[in-house]
């Protein structure tokens, strides 16, 4: 294993472009990933996401720009830096007519595992992505979850530094989602990845930090939690009451609440805080002060999908560019 | 280098894991069988010489040989393996070659397993072997030039059908370039420098001076030379369609 300095940068795009012909898919993407981040792409379809993914993993040529993978420039070193990377395509896709077992074992050609190392590196992918079962059973014939298993194996296989990951949970049900996002906290402290998401819970479960993407650029770039406190929710209170107009009442009183809001479906009520300030206590002692039954009571951390939708539609768009 | 014999690994095995290999090498036997007894008089020539087999080859690759490399390329692009392929350490050329020289090492094992009509001929005559030996080089290097064209326009489409047809057309084309069919159309609006290049590109007449026995360079060189173009072709294609 080579030396890995602490704060090596293991990924780095520099006004990184691809046009294709009057349309700008990527528009000048910056960014740099170090080791132990796990870095979450988020955008609506079309963003560019996967684009920018496909230039980093070599298989797309930049228009203009350019990006570095474990120090390799993508461009004038391609192969080394194909070597430091473990990519999985979006879709996952993979030679169906062959075996489990004949595929990862193309693939270990491929990545020059020789001896020793090869046979633990097959042995502890298999193990860890659980395809003891399934390996000498032709992919096509494979469920989706374990298709997409078999592209998670072929991208860790040669313990990459560095990981791309396009969508890797897509069309899993919960179980495998779940077992797909473990598998990547696990790997997370020792590596640098990159995973492309239209799931907003996904940031929350395996993000150490989130770029939104949409029309080509970055629109936000913090962690998850910095992210929520954008919202509106962010500090918000709701709750359940028995007697929805006492309980605004009650709330009408509290100081620092800005807006006040019932939902007309479940007659949930929302209060807003003023900007900058905290109102679970206030609200809790005047609920209980005016001696209203509330049924549940709750502190809002903020929900990423509404910031989501301002930030890519343009309504906070201006103003959290960074 | 390692790249290429990977790829190649990967490819000639996979003709194998599937019926398509199979089916390939009976139609391909039993068809150059047919032809050269029944279309080719075999017997009735009365001659010790492989001369009625061979010349069917360049018919039966025209229909052969697109069917072969039609898959090359389009399926990776169909089922998005063309993007794991590439983002894997292995440089366009290593693919490229790679997945030809499968297919056509594939072929070649078909054209291998024609052996017995080779005894038979040794068995009922003294044929000069010296000339069956150029034939089936000839036969080798035009199916060879046959699957450079094919990967080229396998490369152009994710439609295997679509690939195999105008691999079809232009294989036929170039086929008789040699022929009035073709060199008529030439002959009307070009002048006669062009017609006579055109004419010097048709597969038939080198093909049939190097199954005379008559190892030419000029005729070795131009099979290789058709070879790597269309590969180059091949895989300027690859770049400027990936990303549709």
């Amino acid at each position: 294993m080579p030396n890995k300095t602490v704060n090596l940068t293991m990924i780095e795009t520099r006004q990184l472009s691809k046009r294709y012909g009057d349309l700008v898919a990527v528009d000048g993407i910056s960014f740099k990933v170090e080791p132990g981040q796990v870095l979450g792409f988020l955008g609506p379809n079309g963003a560019g996401k996967s684009t920018t993914m496909k230039m980093l993993a070599g298989f797309l040529a930049p228009t203009s720009g350019g990006a570095t993978v474990g120090g390799f420039d993508i461009e004038s070193r391609p192969l080394d830096a194909k070597r430091v990377l473990g990519y999985l395509p979006e879709g996952a896709p993979s030679y169906g007519e062959m075996t489990v077992h004949e595929f990862l074992e193309f693939i270990a050609d491929v990545r020059g595992l020789k001896g020793d190392r090869r046979y633990k590196r097959l042995d502890d992918t298999i193990a860890r992505l659980h395809l003891e079962r399934v390996l000498e059973q032709p992919i096509d014939t494979l469920s989706k979850g374990f298709k997409r298993r078999v592209g998670l194996a072929q991208a860790i296989l040669h313990d990459p530094a560095v990981l791309i990951l396009d969508e890797p949970t897509d069309g899993l049900d919960p179980n495998q989602k779940h077992e797909v996002r473990t598998l990547i906290n696990a790997m997370s402290h020792d590596k640098t990845i990159i995973v492309s998401t239209h799931l907003l819970e996904e940031v929350h479960a395996v993000c150490t930090r989130a770029i939104i993407i949409a029309a080509g650029r970055i629109l936000a770039d913090a962690t998850p939690s910095e992210l929520e406190a954008r919202s509106r929710y962010h500090q918000a209170v709701s709750l359940t009451a028995e007697n929805v107009g006492a309980a605004k009442e009650a709330l009408a009183r509290v100081a620092d609440v800005a807006a006040i809001e019932v939902d007309p479906q479940d007659g949930r009520i929302t209060a807003f805080p003023k900007p900058g300030r905290a109102i679970f206590v206030a609200v809790s002692d005047a609920l209980k002060a005016q001696g209203v039954s509330v049924r549940e009571l709750a502190l809002e951390p903020g929900r990423l999908d509404e910031v989501f939708r301002a930030v890519t539609q343009g309504a906070v768009g201006k103003e959290a560019r960074t | 280098m390692s790249g290429v014999i990977t790829v190649f690994k990967r490819e000639l095995k996979s003709y194998f894991s599937t019926p398509v290999a199979y089916v390939f090498i009976v139609i391909f036997l039993i068809l150059s069988g047919a032809f050269t007894f029944y279309l080719g008089n075999f017997y009735e020539r009365g001659q010790a010489d492989l001369q009625p087999f061979f010349n069917f080859h360049p018919w039966l690759y025209l229909f052969l040989v697109p069917a072969v490399s039609m898959r090359l390329w389009a399926e990776e692009r169909k089922s998005g393996t063309i993007e794991l392929l590439l983002t894997l350490p292995v440089t366009m050329w290593q693919a490229v070659l790679g997945k030809f020289l499968a297919a056509w090492a594939f072929i070649g094992i078909a054209l291998v397993l024609t052996f017995p009509i080779w005894i038979t001929v040794n068995y009922l005559g003294s044929p000069d072997n010296g000339v069956i030996f150029a034939s089936y080089l000839g036969s080798m290097l035009m199916a060879g030039a046959f699957l450079a064209i094919g990967a080229c326009i396998s490369a152009a489409t994710r439609n295997q059908v679509i690939a195999f047809i105008l691999t079809v057309v232009v294989c036929f084309l170039l086929l008789l370039a040699g022929f009035p069919l073709v060199l008529d159309a030439f002959r009307a609006v070009a002048p006669q420098g062009v017609v006579d290049a055109v004419a010097g590109l048709s597969f038939l007449t080198h093909f049939t001076s190097i199954s005379k026995g008559v190892i030419d360079l000029r005729d070795l060189i131009y099979f290789l030379l058709m070879i790597g173009v269309w590969l180059y072709a091949n895989a300027v294609v690859i770049d400027l369609k990936k990303a549709a």
